[in-house]
């Protein structure tokens, strides 16, 4: 374990990935993640690993399916627009089965949208975002250390079940200096991968990593295989964190930075009697419905507030089914909810019922 | 009996899936061929594109990745970083490398990227049935120029050897031909010079073989021959464009 020391989230998920094993890092410059690549630029060579600023976030991520093909831990990061043009690969990487992490410091869109923080890309990034049945674990921290921690989880989580893992943050955490600390003891290796092409010095036959099947029956089994490994994910790796949720008659439902805020908003209304709580997914993918159908047996009513119109309140909604009310508090492009607009719009739901 | 002629280790004992007359089984061989004789199969990696030679990592016995289309440099570099001791070459059709992948080869070259690039220049998009490429020769009836490519809307065909010639970067970059033994012996010592360039570290190397695509051409395999050599040659001449190990003698 280190010292406690202060660091901006951005850098601090490049020093978590470096600690965690990571040598090989491709990016393109955009905003508001600069500061996760320099860091890289800064530091990898120090350690013996590579930063290549790419042509593009096309290439970046293409040469993250390279790396990870030939079985080293490997990352890209970048923004909201940035990652629209990293579909293509992750939809290849996801249906290659290789393991990467991908960093969406998320700003506010659409289109080239602007560089304030947001939440807007959680459809992209639960959804699949690129063509095809597939899936990313998506890793969504609201605070420096948890954006640490989830590094080391990102790269033990990818090479565990072969897949793609996101960390989605937005530019306030990315910007955002806090206290942490790094436990070396995480981040354990990438184990074997005998499936990697690393060339087959003449001892094993050839390894091929590809995403082609021409023969429609052999695809469709293959993606219902695939399936069922997300179905183990599903089961397994839900994770989810509760505030002052165990009583709670009105449940805020926020992720990243929204749920900080949330949780200021809570603080006020239990002072002033509000039965309030929060449930704040930690993975976005796999979503914690279960969190919310229990909660949706004892609560009156849910609040789902995200920077965005409106996007995880869909996955709350189908974990509620209906059950009780599920409202919507959002702001977008670039702004973010205070504490005083929660508090109001739970004050509006609740009535007088304190 | 003496054996005289058999398939190079490195080439894997199945059918290729190539239209009868096309030349990208000869282009196949002659890689396999060298990388029997330099002897790195066991640390050579081949990057495979999206076109006709879609399939090419079942047909090299070495480890071998497919990329997206255009993205064989970029998915190579990956690869090269990862392991820098390691041989990795591309296999690419011109739709792939000089259209949807131009800033990947441009940039694979400015980077000096120490890999070896084979280039197989057909004039047209084979896979899909036929459509105009980036290097259609003007006049040239495709699917998509039925009325032959036409400047004033088509623009002219590109010069992916003489363009990366004018990079930095570029170690060495040759146009061979396919046509006839003459042409197959050089593109041959083209082709291993490529890869002995890579094992020296002496950065991005890139053949361009002129090829044939007699089914979407629309003629016989000996005809298609003929085209190559009376309207491909004089718009593609043959030859080395680059060599920085001419340029060190100097």
């Amino acid at each position: 374990m280190s010292d406690k020391v202060l660091m901006k989230g951005n850098e601090a998920i490049a020093e978590a990935a470096m600690r965690a094993g990571c040598r090989h890092f491709f990016g393109y410059p955009i905003t508001p993640q600069t500061e996760l690549a320099a860091y890289m630029a800064k530091k990898m060579p120090k350690v013996g690993g590579l930063f290549l600023q790419a042509e593009s976030e096309v290439a970046a991520i293409n040469m993250v399916y390279g790396a990870a093909g030939a079985g080293v831990r490997v990352m890209t990061s970048s923004s909201s627009p940035g990652i629209s043009l990293k579909q293509e690969g992750i939809s290849y990487i996801a249906g290659a089965d290789l393991p990467c992490l991908i960093v969406n410091i998320v700003r506010g869109g659409p289109g080239l949208g602007g560089i304030q923080p947001a939440q807007s890309d959680y459809f992209q990034a639960t959804r699949g975002g690129g063509h095809g049945d597939y899936r990313l674990i998506v890793l969504a921290p609201s605070s420096v250390q948890e954006m640490v921690d989830l590094t080391y989880l990102a790269f033990d989580l990818g090479d565990k079940y072969r897949m793609p893992v996101m960390i989605i943050g937005d530019g306030m955490l990315g910007q955002m200096m806090e206290p942490v600390v790094f436990d070396d003891t995480k981040g354990g290796g990438t184990g074997e991968k005998a499936w990697a092409t690393t060339g087959t010095r003449m001892a094993r036959k050839r390894n091929i990593i590809n995403s082609l099947y021409i023969t429609p029956e052999e695809l469709e089994k293959l993606v219902w295989e695939r399936e069922k490994k997300y179905d183990t994910v599903r089961a397994a790796e839900v994770r989810f964190e509760q505030y002052a949720a165990g009583d709670a008659e009105y449940i805020i439902a926020a992720y990243g930075t929204t749920a900080r805020i949330a949780k200021n908003a809570i603080d006020t209304l239990r002072r002033e009697g509000y039965k309030v709580g929060l449930i704040r997914p930690i993975t976005l993918w796999p979503f914690p419905n279960e969190a919310f159908s229990r909660a949706a047996k004892t609560a009156k009513a849910f609040l789902t507030v995200e920077m965005s119109t409106g996007q995880m309140v869909e996955d709350v909604r189908l974990s509620v089914d209906g059950k009780v009310p599920v409202h919507f508090y959002g702001r977008t492009g670039g702004m973010v909810p205070s504490p005083a607009e929660i508090i109001e719009k739970i004050k509006s739901i609740a009535g007088g019922d304190k | 009996m003496a054996i005289v002629f058999e398939r190079p280790k490195s080439l894997s004992d199945v059918t290729l899936h190539y239209c009868p007359g096309c030349t990208h089984g000869i282009i196949h061989r002659l890689i396999a061929e060298v990388i029997d004789e330099l002897d790195i199969e066991g640390k050579t990696i081949g990057v495979a594109p999206v076109g006709c030679s879609v399939f090419a990592y079942n047909y090299f016995n070495c480890d071998m990745q497919e990329a997206a289309h255009g993205r064989a440099p970029a998915v190579a570099t990956g690869i090269k970083r990862a392991d820098p001791g390691n041989i990795v070459f591309t296999y690419q059709g011109d739709g792939d490398l000089a259209a949807i992948g131009t800033a990947e080869t441009v940039h694979a070259a400015a980077r000096s990227e120490n890999i070896t690039v084979i280039f197989v220049n057909n004039a047209i998009y084979g896979m899909t049935g036929g459509q105009m490429a980036p290097t259609s020769l003007v006049g040239q009836v495709t699917q998509t120029s039925p009325y032959g490519r036409k400047t004033e809307t088509q623009g002219y065909p590109l010069k992916v050897c003489e363009t990366l010639a004018t990079i930095q970067g570029t170690a060495y970059a040759e146009r061979v031909s396919v046509d006839d033994v003459k042409n197959i012996k050089k593109a041959k010592a083209a082709i291993k010079k490529a890869f002995e360039n890579q094992l020296a570290g002496r950065g991005f190397s890139i053949v361009e073989v002129l090829s044939t695509c007699p089914t979407n051409w629309g003629l016989s395999p000996v005809e298609a021959l003929g085209w190559l050599r009376e309207n491909m040659m004089p718009h593609y001449p043959l030859g080395i464009y680059k060599d920085i190990t001419k340029e060190e003698k100097k």
